[in-house]
């Protein structure tokens, strides 16, 4: 049981994506105009990455390791055709305003990743439970730099009008530029806490992570690298 | 003619895919500290980028429409995508190896990167002619390259700079793709 929740924690925080582990970067920057869009992404995202990390570990023996990667996007791309029907009759508006991105999930690094990383090792319960806490935490990632840009950059909040009078939106925050800037400030500040905390306890001092292979695996070369 | 020369003009500059459309964002931090190796992504985007939209345009209107099963679009996008990296990687592999030894090892990513699928499920949404859809590709991989060449360039010079712990890496990377996009927006007002 400690095992299990052990697993799911660990996206919420200590390998919280896209902050810690430096993969989805697409849909992170695309879609969190709005905290609502943001949401939105993410929780389209706990569901196939939920369902493919059980799918792929149970099927883990039966997939020979060559063509592992290939078997891995066909389960990602099934889930993902899945969502997209699901959204399309229960969710269209939001469907329409995630445009692209929605299809897009079966490119995100973070599936391929997971998959590679964990649910090709591990057991089912475990495997569902990581894929469910990184889901989630990319969930908490993206609503929370949505409501950052779009707080910003229209005084609004989940689309209610939150600023007070006179308050001059920041357009820029709302366009692409926004995103990059936003993101990399708040990775900055990340390390900067976690620094601060590392220095009062007289460790070194780390850098912010990159997009290393070990965590991404999605070309499945990573035992080489 | 002179609404292709736009496009492309469009595709490269305005419409970057990176900087305007969000689109492979993985690569574009992930393989920027150098420039030789941002050449060698670039090129091998450009190249694998180009095919992969003329084959899945063929996919979509000679197999996929006639047939009645729209809906399978991203898995049969996917597929054809990753079978093609493979098969150009195979070749080159026996038929041109000094190429496949300065693009091999970016072959592999390309699967997962989305600019690929992106701008080959862009040119169904706009729905593009096969020879417009093709241009549209290569300006988007060329775009693409562009960009990666010249946040290379950026953070080369960042390396040697001193900065602030926390902002080291990834987090400069970003913000300095942030003040590249913002200058790209100024190209908005040529088209």
């Amino acid at each position: 049981m400690s095992r299990l929740w052990k697993e799911f924690s660990k996206g919420l925080w200590t390998e919280l994506p896209p902050f810690r582990l430096v993969l989805g970067l697409c849909p992170t920057l695309a879609v969190t105009k709005t905290a609502d869009n943001g949401l939105g992404m993410g929780l389209a995202v706990v569901f196939v990455l939920a369902l493919s990390n059980l799918m792929i570990s149970l099927l883990r023996k039966i997939i020979p390791a060559k063509v592992r990667i290939a078997c891995f996007i066909v389960v990602a791309a099934s889930l993902v055709v899945a969502v997209e029907l699901l959204m399309q009759a229960y969710a269209y508006p939001l469907y329409q305003q995630l445009g692209i991105f929605v299809p897009l999930i079966v490119v995100n690094c973070i599936i391929l990743g997971r998959a590679e990383a964990f649910a090709s090792k591990n057991g089912p319960l475990l495997s569902m439970a990581d894929g469910a806490g990184m889901g989630l935490g990319f969930t908490m990632s993206l609503t929370f730099l949505g409501g950052l840009r779009e707080l910003l950059g229209s005084g609004a909040i989940f689309g209610v009008h939150v600023a007070w009078e006179g308050f001059q939106p920041l357009g820029l925050m709302v366009e692409a530029p926004g995103a990059f800037i936003s993101l990399g400030v708040l990775l900055a500040l990340m390390v900067f806490v976690q620094n601060l905390q590392r220095k009062r306890r007289g460790l070194a001092l780390v850098e912010a992570p990159g997009h290393d292979c070990k965590s991404c695996g999605c070309c499945g070369k990573a035992d080489n690298a | 003619m002179q609404e292709y020369f736009l496009l492309f003009i469009s595709a490269i500059f305005v419409n970057n895919i990176v900087l305007a459309q969000y689109l492979g964002n993985c690569p574009f931090i992930g393989t920027s500290k150098d420039t030789g190796v941002a050449v060698g992504m670039g090129s091998a985007v450009v190249f694998v980028m180009f095919m992969a939209t003329g084959l899945t345009w063929l996919v979509q209107y000679k197999l996929l429409v006639p047939m009645g099963i729209g809906y399978l679009q991203t898995l049969a996008f996917i597929l054809v995508i990753a079978a093609l990296v493979q098969f150009v990687e195979m070749f080159l592999k026996k038929m041109v190896p000094p190429l496949y030894k300065s693009l091999g090892i970016f072959l592999p990513l390309i699967t997962t990167n989305c600019a690929v699928m992106g701008v080959a499920l862009i040119v169904q949404r706009e729905e593009f002619g096969l020879v417009k859809s093709v241009m549209f590709a290569l300006a988007s991989g060329l775009g693409f390259m562009l960009a990666l060449v010249l946040l290379a360039g950026i953070r080369e010079r960042l390396a040697v700079r001193r900065l602030p712990v926390a902002m080291r890496g990834t987090p400069i990377g970003l913000v300095m793709a942030g003040l590249m996009s913002l200058a790209f927006f100024a190209f908005k007002g040529m088209i």
